[in-house]
């Protein structure tokens, strides 16, 4: 900060009786520069100075108590998860009594991954076109912008809010199941996969869709051969994230799978279970036992989020490198 | 006042004082020998954006199997006009086209014409190169498949290629990513594209401004090699390349109405090339090819 | 020199259509031709509107559940804070006051923690430093909710959360805000560990938003001889004050909705209670724990609960987007 001392007096050096080094007070605060002082002997108020240090150490605080968590959770749940993680927690169920050691948390991740699958296959296509729609077709429409709109709006719905609505739409008539689940992850990704889908179709140049028309394309043929494959990774990132979304949600499944200790892949008429909903219940078990469990399944749940995350990111930087 | 080219009688002798007048002169386009039905022939198009118009009663024709180059200052409307030529300007949404331009007679503006089958027969290649991210063979092969070839796809491939000049080169990496290809090769490998589809005529707009010298060179020798088969017409801001390189030239220029300051562009000459350069009727285009403006 | 074969011979004028017979042996015409273009246009448009259609579907099935008990009720729905289900008195004054007061708390802690955080990355890193500690609070917002419920009633509530609702019963006590006895699990525990949560994205938008001030205003204060911290606060907080406000209400947006966590540890106690450290509840809350337990009227409760709920989170949601909007057209 050395370079950021004191400019000297702007009457050159009128008032230096004022300012001569040792004196504080004068016009100017701190030790300015005059003629016959060394730069070296100058300093801005030391108030500044301390404001300066004191503001900068209180930035860095902020910052180590806000990684501490960070740490102190991937430390934990890998060190907790870890000890009851074996192979016979990766494949079998939970056990009848939940006060029981051994069995795992199977079910939790089958039906995890038939209701984030299920949700995927059905938002991606519909997230993709409604993307395209935005960006090829209702450019500045007053449809698009409303579409766009409450995509916006629809990403900061509480997912609760969403498990109710398909509870009232769907498990009131049909009952709790995979497929209610489903439907409840699909309306919160679905509009995550249309606003990041559309970020990347708008980065698709200009010039490769006038090359593709220009050979006598028509436009469907042209989204179809060019332009998604064109925003194809930068699509994939997107949907990874809304994956990895889906995968931890909790609150939608309480109302929708219920949630249940067998391990079964019924599609409706029956409650499922999923790996959040596994671990809401050990962290609620007064068991031991059940609580071991619940950190086993906190560290997969978490390997799970983490790796779509990070293969997300992998991806767009891959992307970017590539052109 | 523009008078139909095809009435008015050859000039004999270029007039003494050069016109500067607005007004379009007449621009006989003589028959060839053969009397040959021109491939384009444009009749009073005026292109709008909007409101504002970009292109005034422009009338030429454009003849087969040559290089027909349109020049003029830099905004003059030389790539509107060329886009004109296979409707690619209805890509923004305000534009607007009157007049007629006829492709072997027909009208391709005409209600009831699908753009897209024009864009098929008219094949462009533009200024920055612009392959698809995918690789060499795919980029020629795609035309073809979206137009439902039924032919061989790797002989029509090979032919293409060789056509415009790339075959020798990429013969071996036919897999390899379009991308890694030189700016040269790329843009031999989208007249390659463009030859696929089997066009009878190219439109190049500013095909070379974006490549170095020796690419620019290989890419007029190519255009001199194609005219054999297709009717080229290039648009370019580089005049030595037109002179170069083509047989007739089209002078455009931009007229302002000093009233709204609105520009628009006008065709001043269109004749064979050594005349323009060499003996241009109207003093615009004389200043514009000595070099007073650019 | 070899001719396409759709390249006339010379000399012969054509009609327009014969290069197109010609070429029509080896070309297919296109059947489907224009109506696949206007097909593929209205499906696109369909899976567009799916989403206007879905969320007007979900506000519109939700109010009309909850409409017998909000018409039963009347505003009482929200200004009692009578909760009993089984005797059908459905106030809901505490679930509103505890989102809210868990979100103020929340609020409180990670606002400036994430400012402090952002201006750490923009300002103050050393270059090698940025990507990994921004990494490092990116992941906290990848961690789901239920993980940070987990950690927090195992890890969190006896190492941090009791003791210092303890501290602040004891030392702070008189104090009504602060009145014991203390209880880990209260507003202030739900509160502790929405902070954590939403710090991340606060931090992460108000990074972007730092991040767009010029970097000649920054040297423009530096010439003049501020110190690094004259500068900050002279230049980039004013700069970013739109879009910390923005930041902090959509940060405010995912505070109130969310669920587990909070369940985990705000308390489970249905009733208005002015000291943070005591149990509370919250509307999300509230939902998540009772609903598998609930019948009849109770669920159409907690559904008109989820309503009230959602119309306040759409409500700061918009304005946090229309503030952030109008600060990027700036």
């Amino acid at each position: 900060m050395s370079w950021a001392e004191d400019l000297p007096p702007l009457d050159g050096g009128a008032s230096a009786p004022d300012t001569q080094a040792g004196h504080a007070g004068g016009r100017w605060s701190g030790r300015c520069w005059a003629p016959g002082v060394s730069l070296r002997d100058c300093r801005p108020a030391r108030r500044r100075v301390w404001r300066n240090r004191r503001n900068a150490t209180l930035i860095v605080l902020a910052v180590v108590l806000t990684l501490i968590p960070v740490a102190m959770i991937l430390y934990q749940i890998t060190s907790k998860g870890i000890q009851t993680m074996d192979w016979e927690f990766l494949t079998s169920s939970q056990p009848f009594s939940l006060r029981r050691t051994g069995g795992g948390f199977l079910n939790g991740l089958i039906g995890t991954a038939i209701m984030v699958g299920l949700a995927t296959l059905v938002s991606v296509p519909l997230g993709i076109l409604g993307a395209v729609y935005l960006v090829e077709y209702g450019k500045g429409n007053w449809l698009a912008k409303l579409i766009r709109f409450f995509s916006d709006v629809m990403t900061g719905v509480p997912s609760i809010f969403v498990g109710l609505f398909v509870y009232t739409a769907l498990v009131v008539q049909f009952g709790f199941g995979a497929l209610m689940g489903a439907a409840s992850l699909m309306i919160i990704m679905m509009p995550i996969v249309v606003r990041s889908t559309e970020e990347m179709l708008k980065l698709v140049p200009h010039e490769l869709k006038d090359a593709s028309y220009a050979l006598g394309a028509a436009k469907w043929q042209t989204v179809l051969r060019v332009i998604l494959p064109s925003a194809a990774p930068g699509i994939t990132t997107g949907v990874m994230l809304a994956v990895a979304r889906a995968a931890g949600e909790t609150a939608p499944l309480l109302l929708t799978a219920l949630g249940s200790i067998q391990l079964t892949a019924k599609l409706w008429g029956a409650p499922i279970q999923a790996l959040p909903l596994a671990i809401f219940d050990g962290a609620r078990n007064p068991f031991a036992a059940g609580q071991a469990r619940a950190w086993a399944g906190a560290l997969e749940l978490l390997l799970i989020v983490l790796v779509f995350t990070i293969m997300a990111r992998v991806v767009a930087s891959r992307s970017r490198i590539s052109r | 006042m523009n008078v139909d080219i095809h009435k008015t009688a050859p000039q004999l002798a270029p007039p003494l004082a050069l016109p500067t007048t607005s007004q379009t002169i007449p621009q006989p386009v003589p028959r060839g020998a053969d009397g040959e039905q021109p491939v384009f022939a444009v009749h009073d198009l005026n292109m709008h954006y909007g409101k504002n118009l970009a292109l005034k009663d422009v009338t030429m024709d454009i003849r087969p199997r040559r290089i027909t180059a349109i020049i003029g200052p830099s905004g003059c409307g030389k790539s509107t006009l060329i886009r004109c030529f296979n409707r690619m300007n209805e890509l923004i949404p305000s534009a607007r086209v009157s007049g007629e331009v006829l492709y072997h007679g027909e009208n391709i503006y005409a209600p009831g014409v699908d753009p897209v089958v024009v864009r098929r027969h008219i094949g462009m290649v533009f200024q920055r190169p612009n392959p698809f991210p995918k690789s060499i063979y795919e980029n020629v092969a795609f035309g073809a498949k979206i137009n439902g070839y039924k032919g061989d796809m790797d002989e029509l491939v090979e032919r293409s290629l060789r056509r415009a000049a790339l075959w020798d080169e990429v013969k071996n990496q036919l897999k390899k990513s379009a991308l890694d290809l030189s700016g040269g090769q790329q843009q031999r490998l989208c007249i390659a594209r463009a030859i696929a589809v089997e066009p009878d005529v190219i439109l190049m707009d500013e095909p070379a401004s974006a490549l170095d010298p020796i690419a620019t060179v290989r890419i007029e020798d190519l255009m001199q090699e194609l005219k054999q088969d297709y009717s080229i017409v290039i648009v370019t801001h580089n005049m030595q390349q037109a002179a170069r390189v083509s047989d007739e030239t089209a002078f455009l220029y931009t007229e302002v109405d000093e009233a709204t300051s609105a520009r628009w562009g006008i065709l001043v000459e269109f004749g064979e090339t050594s005349q323009i350069f060499t003996r241009p009727r109207d003093k615009r285009t004389e200043d514009y090819v000595s070099g007073r403006f650019g | 020199m070899r001719s396409g074969p759709s390249s006339p011979p010379a000399g012969v004028s054509l009609p327009g259509s014969s290069a197109e017979t010609v070429a029509a042996r080896l070309w297919q015409r296109k059947g489907v031709g224009r109506r696949a273009d206007s097909l593929f246009a209205i499906l696109a448009g369909l899976c567009g509107v799916l989403v206007l259609l879905v969320l007007a579907y979900m506000v519109i099935s939700t109010t009309g559940t909850a409409l017998p008990v909000f018409r039963s009720q009347g505003i009482s729905f929200i200004t009692s804070s009578d909760w009993q289900p089984s005797a059908g008195r459905f106030g809901t004054l505490a679930f509103i006051y505890g989102t809210i007061i868990t979100s103020v708390i929340a609020l409180i802690i990670a606002v400036p923690l994430s400012v402090g955080v952002a201006l750490f990355l923009t300002e103050y890193a050393p270059k090698r430093l940025r990507t990994p500690i921004g990494y490092a609070v990116d992941l906290l917002a990848a961690v789901p909710s239920v993980i940070y419920g987990l950690w927090g009633v195992f890890v969190l509530l006896p190492l941090f959360l009791q003791p210092s609702a303890d501290f602040l019963a004891e030392y702070l006590g008189f104090m009504p805000i602060f009145k014991g006895p203390a209880s880990g699990l209260s507003y202030f525990g739900a509160g502790v560990i929405l902070a954590i949560m939403i710090t991340p994205i606060i931090s992460s938008l108000t990074r972007e938003v730092f991040s767009t001030v010029p970097t000649a205003d920054r040297h423009a204060a530096y010439a003049l001889g501020a110190t690094r911290w004259e500068m900050v606060r002279q230049v980039v907080l004013p700069r970013g004050r739109a879009g910390i406000v923005g930041a902090t209400m959509l940060g405010l947006g995912r505070a109130l909705g969310e669920t587990i966590a909070v369940a985990l540890l705000v308390g489970s106690a249905a009733k208005v209670d002015p000291s943070i450290v005591r149990p509370g509840y919250t509307m999300a809350a509230v939902i998540a724990n009772t609903f598998p337990e609930a019948t009849g009227e109770h669920i159409r409760a907690l559904v008109g609960i989820g309503v009230v709920l959602f119309v306040m989170t759409v409500i700061i949601n918009m304005a946090a987007r229309a503030i952030v909007w109008r600060f990027n057209r700036i």
